[in-house]
């Protein structure tokens, strides 16, 4: 018997039961609809994750004082001591393997330009803050190094600033008030948009730290010192210096603890996004039983089916059927059913991880992977599930069948 | 060169064993039938008739003896090769029609080409199974499905089946059982016309009646064969159709 028979064999038995062939896929349409959406919700959150993290700069170290962890007021001896500009020194010069540092003061002031004011965060980095923090400048340009040196009064604007300050305009070259100081503004930044936890990253200024701390904090420590490494694979390395370093300039003892906290992006990042794949696997594999009852479900329906068409096997085995034409048709139909439901899922998880994007404004991924793995899995529960009752309908004897009422 | 025999059994034996006890089904049955002929098995049940046409029809081997249909010998052939013998060489009319439920009647009959081993186009079984349709005179009833045709008309589809692969052998089992007297003599007349042009057919009947459209009668009993003779008082269907139309209108008269 050729190839072509046995699918017409098949499709025309399934034919002859819409409501059944129909009720049976969906259990696999389900199934792999599910997988494929909850998959897609999961890659998303996890991409989402992954890139907000990015943002915050490739292959960043960062060095978060203990001391300025509890804002202005300072703790008492056992607090630690502040990152101060000679650890910046230090680290800038001693540290190997960097490709750029900047410290970071903060202060809420107000800021005003003609008769538009706001309130945002002012922070105090160095030259390199662009470059550490892989956040480019949309028009004019950053201060330099001599601006740092000179305690410059030259300013960054966020976006979110820049247009509450001065609309559309081009605030490139206009001067603005910071608590009453004049400052001219020579760069504007790229738009960043919300973080993780919602808040406005573009709603800031930037100020050369010498200024910040001279004009605006009347500090003498930084808050944290963000370096970034040149290359992953220097990460532990810089981050080993960096504690070294500051334990030795901090004097503390053998068997203390660290007054400063190490933060490395590159274990946030693989943290968040293990936390995000765990979901991606849980919500997978909930799916993915629902797949599997889907299959047992086509099990169910073709034992029945192999009971209830017993006579019309028996028919088909008189007119020259063999064993193996049977085994094949059951097995054929089965697959049919399975992949036909798989590429219907398929269809349908697609459309829903889609839906949920538009609904909830959830980020999704339709992973190529999760597409060929349902798709492959569903062919694969439809020979599986549907062998034993192809077998079984194989074994029937024809005389018995025939009889069969 | 003479025509083998189409059916050709040398002390055929059939032993079913269940459990502790054998029942001797078919025992030492010698029978030859040669091609062109029209016979009816007869007996009552039990009789061992219906295990008979289950072993020539392929379905069963037999326990001892030999069987050779139209020149082979096919009492020792494998599962699969019986599988082929039944699809080039027989023809099945059962008493239940047996027909797939809602599949067209084209579709009914094109059923055993679809197990042939030569793979036929698509186009050539439809053309064949037409043609088959035509030769029980349903060409006009192709796409209707089971349950949109009368019983006699069902049990036309299911000859039209039997023929489509021009089987050697057309074996028919009680094929007029569920059928009433009128529809019983169009049927005999369909197998009638067919024996003329050279089909060989068996039929298994517990019919007289319907035995005496056959040429020659075979009765069986406790697995023997007891009277193998031809047909004495035969009847023409064509003849009693016309008989029937005759009173048909003297009732309406």
């Amino acid at each position: 018997m050729k190839f072509t028979a046995t699918w017409t064999i098949a499709l025309r038995a399934l034919r002859r039961n819409p409501m059944r062939t129909g009720l049976t896929m969906l259990g696999i349409i389900i199934g792999v609809a599910a997988v494929i959406a909850m998959v897609a919700i999961g890659t998303g959150a996890k991409a989402e994750v992954a890139a907000s993290i990015e943002q915050m700069g490739q292959n960043m170290v960062m060095v978060i004082s203990r001391a300025a962890r509890s804002g202005r007021v300072h703790l008492g001896g056992d607090s630690g001591v502040a990152l101060t500009k000679q650890d910046y020194d230090a680290i800038r010069q001693e540290v190997a393997g960097l490709a750029g540092a900047t410290p970071e003061v903060r202060a809420s002031a107000q800021v005003a330009a003609g008769n538009q004011n706001v309130n945002t965060t002012i922070y105090g980095v160095s030259e390199e803050y662009p470059a550490v923090r892989a956040w480019r400048l949309e028009r004019g340009s950053h201060f330099t190094e001599t601006d740092i040196r000179g305690a410059a009064k030259v300013a960054v604007l966020g976006q979110s600033v820049a247009t509450n300050l001065f609309g559309g305009g081009n605030p490139v070259g206009q001067m603005i008030r910071i608590q009453h100081a004049p400052y001219e503004v020579i760069g504007v930044l790229r738009a960043k948009g919300a973080n993780m936890m919602g808040r406005d990253q573009d709603d800031l200024v930037l100020v050369p730290w010498t200024s910040a701390m001279v004009r605006l904090t009347g500090e003498t420590s930084f808050r944290s010192i963000s370096v970034q490494a040149e290359s992953a694979e220097r990460i532990p390395e810089v981050v080993e210096q960096i504690t070294t370093l500051l334990r030795q300039r901090h004097r503390i003892p053998e068997g203390r603890e660290d007054d400063f906290l190490i933060r490395n992006m590159q274990d946030m990042l693989e943290m968040a996004t293990s936390t995000a794949q765990t979901m991606t696997i849980l919500l997978g594999a909930i799916a993915g039983v629902s797949l599997l009852v889907g299959g047992i479900g086509i099990m169910n329906i073709m034992l029945v089916s192999v009971t209830e068409r017993t006579r019309e096997i028996g028919v088909r085995m008189a007119v020259g059927a063999r064993s193996a034409d049977i085994l094949l048709q059951f097995l054929v139909e089965a697959v049919v059913l399975s992949v036909g439901g798989g590429l219907f899922g398929i269809g349908l998880g697609y459309g829903t991880a889609h839906l949920v994007s538009a609904k909830f404004g959830w980020n999704t991924l339709v992973s190529l992977d999760s597409v060929a793995l349902a798709f492959l899995f569903s062919a694969v529960i439809g020979i599986f599930f549907g062998f034993y009752p192809a077998r079984k309908a194989a074994g029937l004897d024809p005389i018995e069948a025939l009889r069969y009422e | 060169m003479t025509c083998p025999p189409v059916i050709r059994l040398e002390a055929l034996d059939k032993v079913y064993q269940t459990g502790e006890v054998a029942v001797h089904a078919v025992r030492g049955v010698a029978l030859t039938v040669e091609k062109g002929e029209f016979a009816a098995v007869m007996g009552p049940s039990g009789s061992g008739k219906s295990t008979l046409m289950n072993l020539i029809g392929c379905l069963d081997r037999p326990t001892g003896g030999r069987y050779w249909l139209d020149g082979e010998e096919v009492g020792a052939l494998t599962k699969s090769e019986l599988s082929r013998v039944r699809n080039q060489r027989l023809g099945f009319v059962f008493q239940g029609f047996n027909l797939l439920a809602r599949t067209s009647a084209l579709e009914n009959v094109e059923l055993p080409l679809l197990y042939s081993p030569h793979g036929h186009r698509a186009r050539e079984l439809r053309r064949r199974s037409r043609e088959a349709l035509e030769r029980v005179g349903l060409a006009d009833r192709a796409g209707h499905q089971p349950s949109q045709l009368s019983g006699g008309q069902q049990q036309r589809v299911a000859i039209a089946r039997a023929l489509v692969n021009e089987p050697a052998l057309l074996l028919a089992d009680e094929p007029t059982g569920n059928l009433d007297t009128r529809t019983s003599i169009e049927i005999m007349a369909i197998f009638q016309e067919l024996n003329r042009k050279g089909m060989t057919i068996l039929m298994v009947t517990h019919e007289p009646d319907i035995a005496r459209y056959c040429r020659r009668e075979i009765v069986m009993r406790d697995g023997r064969i007891v009277t193998d003779r031809p047909v004495a008082d035969r009847l023409e269907a064509a003849d009693e159709l016309a008989k029937w139309r005759g009173t048909a209108m003297e009732e309406r008269a």
